[in-house]
């Protein structure tokens, strides 16, 4: 038996939520007694990196249908029975979101997507995940003896308990791909939102969108990705990809800050996993503060720059 | 071009969210309930317009209990043709794929729309499980659509971008926003929808393999502290020295 953990790599690198499910996928096959084998579409010259995070083996394929989730869970599910699998593990992000449903119904699993935690194996087979985006948890039961895992963020973190291992190239069947590769864009530069650790947020406060250079001086300095509350994308302010909340992204960074957002409950459910929440609000009666961790109120045009200052004089001395 | 397009019933955006029987039911008391709004807003929506401009005829589907009829006349509402609604309890998403996929195996529809996660359970599993059964391919996270002659272009949300991607057969896609935008649905519409038929189907047998046995709150913050808004220098040091965020 095998835990078998997908790890992708984009443009052969890997990003920390490969490494944090091959960390998950270690985990769980010391819990179980068997053997975490990562396959992966990085070649042999990053993929033995994955050995590093606890991977016994590591099986680097090469496919020109990385983009498609047909074609992908084909090569998956042979390698899971050429592994002798019982659990996949992947990174809970878009590649997974086209992947796990189709895997889970291939293998005949059980299955849970964004899952916070390791299973508790004292009762059956359970994990944990957020529902009602974020306002609630839900642990559910995974029957099957097959199961399909995909990890959240910081579910486990990253962690190194092995070395570096010798990859193997795995030659999977040749799969016709039906669905074609247009283009990719990419910002370039920025984290993206789902990734970042730290987030500046605006939100109707800031009165016009010429008035976003303060937030973008305060996003440079500390390195964040900037987002925004639905109204201000939806008025053209801000771009769309930068809309958190329920009906935008779900975020968990380690640090969210709020400037001129009142935190109505639709906000609070994208962002209310972050760890560390700071709100800066004119209004002391404002609803954001109730989920804050650190709280000003004032006037962001006076706070704003000011919190840049200080925090360029931190960085300066550091 | 036949369309089909899924749509669920959650609680309303604003819901205080509670559980009953020692934390292992949802309770519904109090609580109101909405189409899920990426399903109404950008899937349904955009299967209208493509119909509007190439023909053909959008069908709503539901699984789901007759107090879902409210969700599915509004689907109607706003302008799908007809419906059919699956007599069975939504219990997963494995459930939910089982039944459309067994409605729509052979009823040719050239396009699956789907919203690209229910706000109560946040799965976004529903989509790749309904393509499986179907064997064809599925979209996820899709922020664009457009058809032409015998091609389907999907843009889909991807980390820090979008991928453009293409193809001839039919497919499952779970629209994300940008994909279309809001319909209120006119007075018009809500008499119409009341003549358009709601066809109800017996579910098939499946067997469960992932359930929920409990749920949980998450524990309240410890409580916010002020800070002075003249002295961001101390919300530097704590954001450092406390929190060791920055
Ligand atoms: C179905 C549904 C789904 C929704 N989904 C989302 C979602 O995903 N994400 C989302 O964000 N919203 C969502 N909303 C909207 C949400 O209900 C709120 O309307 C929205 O979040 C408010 O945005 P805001 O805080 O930017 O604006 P406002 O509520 O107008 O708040 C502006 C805040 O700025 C403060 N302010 C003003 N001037 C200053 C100043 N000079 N200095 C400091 N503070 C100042 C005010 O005190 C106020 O608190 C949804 C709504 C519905 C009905
Ligand atoms: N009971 C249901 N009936 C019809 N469609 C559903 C049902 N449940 C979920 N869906 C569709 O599947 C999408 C994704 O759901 P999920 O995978 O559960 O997050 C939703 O946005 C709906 O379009």
């Amino acid at each position: 038996m095998a835990i078998l953990v997908f790890a992708e790599a984009i443009n052969n690198k890997y990003k920390k939520a490969s490494y944090e499910a091959v960390t998950y996928g270690a985990k769980l096959a010391a819990m179980s007694q068997t053997e975490c084998v990562a396959i992966t579409n990085g070649d042999s010259s990053v993929a033995g990196q994955l050995g590093v995070y606890g991977a016994k083996r590591v099986l680097s394929f090469s496919s020109d249908a990385m983009h498609d989730g047909q074609a992908l869970s084909a090569i998956l599910t042979k390698a899971y029975g050429d592994v002798s699998a019982n659990t996949i593990v992947l990174a809970d992000n878009s590649k997974s979101k086209s992947l796990i449903g189709r895997l889970a119904v291939k293998l005949g699993a059980s299955y849970i997507s964004a899952a916070n935690g390791l299973p508790d194996m004292t009762a059956g087979y359970q994990v944990s995940r957020g529902v009602f985006s974020g306002k609630a948890s839900a642990t559910y039961s995974l029957q099957a003896d097959n199961k399909i895992i995909s990890v959240a963020r910081n579910a486990v973190g990253v962690e190194e308990s092995g070395a570096a291992v010798e990859a193997e190239a795995y030659t999977p069947d040749a799969v016709e791909s039906k669905v074609k590769l247009v283009e990719v864009k990419r910002v370039e530069g920025v984290v993206p939102l789902p990734e970042a650790e730290l987030v500046v947020s605006a939100g109707r406060g800031m009165k016009a969108p010429e008035n976003w250079t303060i937030i973008d001086e305060l996003a440079d300095t500390l390195g964040a990705t900037t987002a925004c509350s639905r109204p201000v994308s939806d008025i053209g302010w801000r771009p769309h990809h930068e809309h958190v909340g329920q009906t935008g992204i779900a975020i968990k960074p380690n640090l969210y800050i709020a400037i001129g957002i009142s935190g109505a409950i639709q906000h609070l459910a994208g962002v209310n996993s972050s760890k560390t929440i700071v709100v800066i609000n004119k209004d002391p009666e404002a609803p954001f503060f109730k989920a804050a961790d650190y709280g000003i109120v004032g006037d962001l045009f006076d706070v704003v720059p000011r919190l840049t200052e200080s925090l360029k004089k931190f960085k300066a001395a550091q | 071009m036949n369309l089909l397009v899924c749509v669920c019933k959650t609680p309303e955006t604003t819901a205080k969210i509670s559980f009953s029987d020692n934390n292992t039911k949802f309770n519904p008391e109090g609580v109101q309930y909405i189409m899920n709004p990426y399903d109404e807003w950008y899937a349904l929506v955009r299967a209208i317009e493509l119909k509007e401009k190439s023909g053909g005829k959008v069908v709503a589907i539901n699984v789901g209990p007759a107090s879902n009829d409210i969700v599915i006349r509004k689907a109607l509402a706003i302008g799908a043709d007809e419906a059919v609604r699956i007599d069975g309890e939504p219990t997963s998403p494995g459930y939910v794929a089982a039944q459309i996929a067994d409605y729509a195996k052979d009823k040719g529809f050239d396009i699956i729309f789907m919203g690209k996660e229910t706000i109560d359970y946040n799965g976004a599993l529903m989509g790749g499980m309904l393509a499986a059964h179907l064997d064809i391919p599925f979209f996820s996270h899709a922020s664009a659509l457009e058809c032409s002659d015998n091609e389907v272009t999907v843009t889909c949300d991807i980390e820090g971008g979008v991928e453009v991607l293409s193809t001839s057969g039919p497919i499952v896609v779970s629209a994300s926003k940008g994909m279309a935008e809001q319909r209120i649905p006119n007075m018009r519409g809500i008499m119409m929808a009341k003549r358009k038929p709601l066809n109800v189907v017996a579910p098939v047998d499946y067997s469960e393999n992932t359930s929920v046995a409990a749920y949980g709150l998450p524990s309240e913050k410890a409580g916010v502290k002020m800070l002075d808004p003249e002295n961001m220098d101390e919300l530097v040091r704590l954001l450092n020295q406390e929190a060791k965020v920055i």
